[in-house]
């Protein structure tokens, strides 16, 4: 055992306090951003994948295959290094200048653009699963084709789609902390910065997990209780 | 546009993607061995043997691999008395955490057998261990390839996580070339390319697996 004293206060002492504080609300705020971006672009992809027509399953399928096959990290830097470097020289000058949240805003992107292909893959799945004869009892009673969308296929489909999304949320919250690779000070990257400064990067790394561990639980337990509450009898209950 | 800047660094990179492979040679060998007991121990009707497995297993799941990987980097000089180097602390995280994925897949896999498969070995006379030998686990395997395969081109990309405690894999080494001769867009389009192909090749080979058990 190295002689090591541990000093917990680095937690809570000013200003690493605060900087810790600001760390966990960055990662809320940058996990909700990302989400947006990735359940709107994915459920356009996700449906443009079940379309019966051709060229547009055919972008949606490369949309997938080529963003899942591209570690996050590599794809995180493509758009913080390469991005800019890409657009007209004045125009790279200005983002750097005058974006304040430069960092912010792409680890948001491509965290969202990542998620979307995963999002994508739920979403044709959940349309897939609803089986013909959904379709074809409902267009029997009488209701039009927007009214069966309406009251039978997207209530039953949300319900089925919804469990993965949570999966995918937590995946993005956790995803996040790979912001701090590219200078975003969210709860990982506090504790690392943290740790430049006391050397106590046991305890604030340690103090990191514990955010993780309750932000998952709780995410956990409130989709938990969503689910029950929106649940149709005798179909698939999550347990646990 | 300069692409000369890959043929000119192509020694160093491909150092970095021996690097990589070997990072996740050790993550998934290691990992998969892990995983499997961890996978068994949570199927145990022992309580003393499946709450901390399950207990594990949850606690890695809900935590970023990367702070995993921190976590381990400060943990072990502490634990052991002195540095332990940045490749031998990064596979620690990674089985540590791949693990806790890979008893999932297992559990998975077993529990996906039905009952009966192994009252009727039991009936004809089996023992445990033969049961599962030449029952359970044959069945269960097949169950569990495309997940396993799945996985490991998850692992395979997890492994350009390294780079955040300086292990100088793919990633690393295209970060290091990039700070000197800045060429963002060729270096880092050069690796998602290399990295898109490799998985492809990977989840490609997975879904063929997966159609032939349909079958």
């Amino acid at each position: 055992m190295l002689n090591y004293t541990f000093d917990w206060s680095v937690l809570w002492r000013p200003p690493y306090g605060k900087w810790f504080l600001d760390g966990i609300l960055t990662t809320i705020q940058l996990s909700l951003l990302a989400w947006m971006i990735a359940l709107f672009l994915g459920v356009t992809i996700g449906t443009m994948r079940v379309l019966p027509w051709r060229p547009v399953r055919l972008l949606g399928t490369t949309y997938v295959e080529v963003i899942r096959n591209i570690p996050i990290l590599v794809q995180l830097f493509f758009w913080y290094f390469a991005l800019p470097a890409l657009l007209p020289r004045h125009i790279e000058l200005w983002l750097y200048k005058n974006v304040s949240k430069f960092p912010f805003w792409i680890a948001a992107l491509a965290l969202g653009i990542y998620t979307a292909s995963r999002v994508a893959e739920h979403i044709r799945s959940g349309l897939y699963s609803i089986s013909k004869e959904h379709y074809q009892a409902a267009y029997s009673t009488g209701l039009s084709t927007f009214q069966v969308y309406r009251y039978v296929i997207i209530p039953y489909a949300m319900r089925i789609i919804m469990p993965p999304l949570t999966t995918e949320f937590v995946t993005i919250f956790k995803n996040s902390a790979l912001a701090m690779t590219i200078t975003v000070l969210e709860a990982t990257g506090a504790a690392y910065l943290i740790d430049s400064y006391t050397f106590h990067g046991l305890e604030t790394t340690t103090g990191a997990c514990l955010v993780y561990i309750s932000i998952s639980i709780c995410i956990a337990v409130f989709m938990g209780w969503v689910e029950k509450k929106i649940s149709i009898p005798g179909l698939i209950v999550r347990k646990g | 546009m300069d692409w000369g800047v890959i043929p000119r660094n192509i020694n160093f990179l491909l150092g970095g993607l021996v690097l990589t492979f070997e990072l996740a040679f050790f993550a998934i060998s290691g990992g998969l061995l892990f995983g499997i007991i961890m996978g068994l121990c949570r199927l145990s009707s022992r309580k003393w043997i499946y709450a901390p497995a399950t207990f594990y297993v949850n606690f890695f799941r809900s935590l970023p691999l990367i702070l995993v990987i921190f976590w381990f980097y400060f943990i072990t000089p502490i634990i052991i008395g002195r540095p332990l180097g940045d490749f031998l602390s990064a596979i620690i995280a990674f089985i540590a955490f791949e693990a806790a994925i890979f008893a999932e897949i297992v559990r998975a896999g077993i529990q996906s057998i039905p009952k009966g498969q192994v009252m009727a070995g039991y009936s004809t006379g089996l023992s445990y261990v033969k049961t599962m030998r030449y029952i359970v686990i044959p069945q269960a395997l097949r169950n569990m390839v495309p997940a396993l395969v799945t996985n490991t081109v998850i692992i395979f990309q997890d492994t350009s996580l390294a780079y955040v405690i300086g292990v100088k894999e793919f990633l690393r080494r295209t970060h290091l070339v990039d700070s000197r001769e800045i060429r963002s867009i060729e270096l880092y389009a050069f690796a998602a390319v290399v990295y898109l192909i490799l998985c492809f090749l990977g989840s490609t080979l997975g879904r063929r697996l997966e159609k032939k058990e349909r079958r």
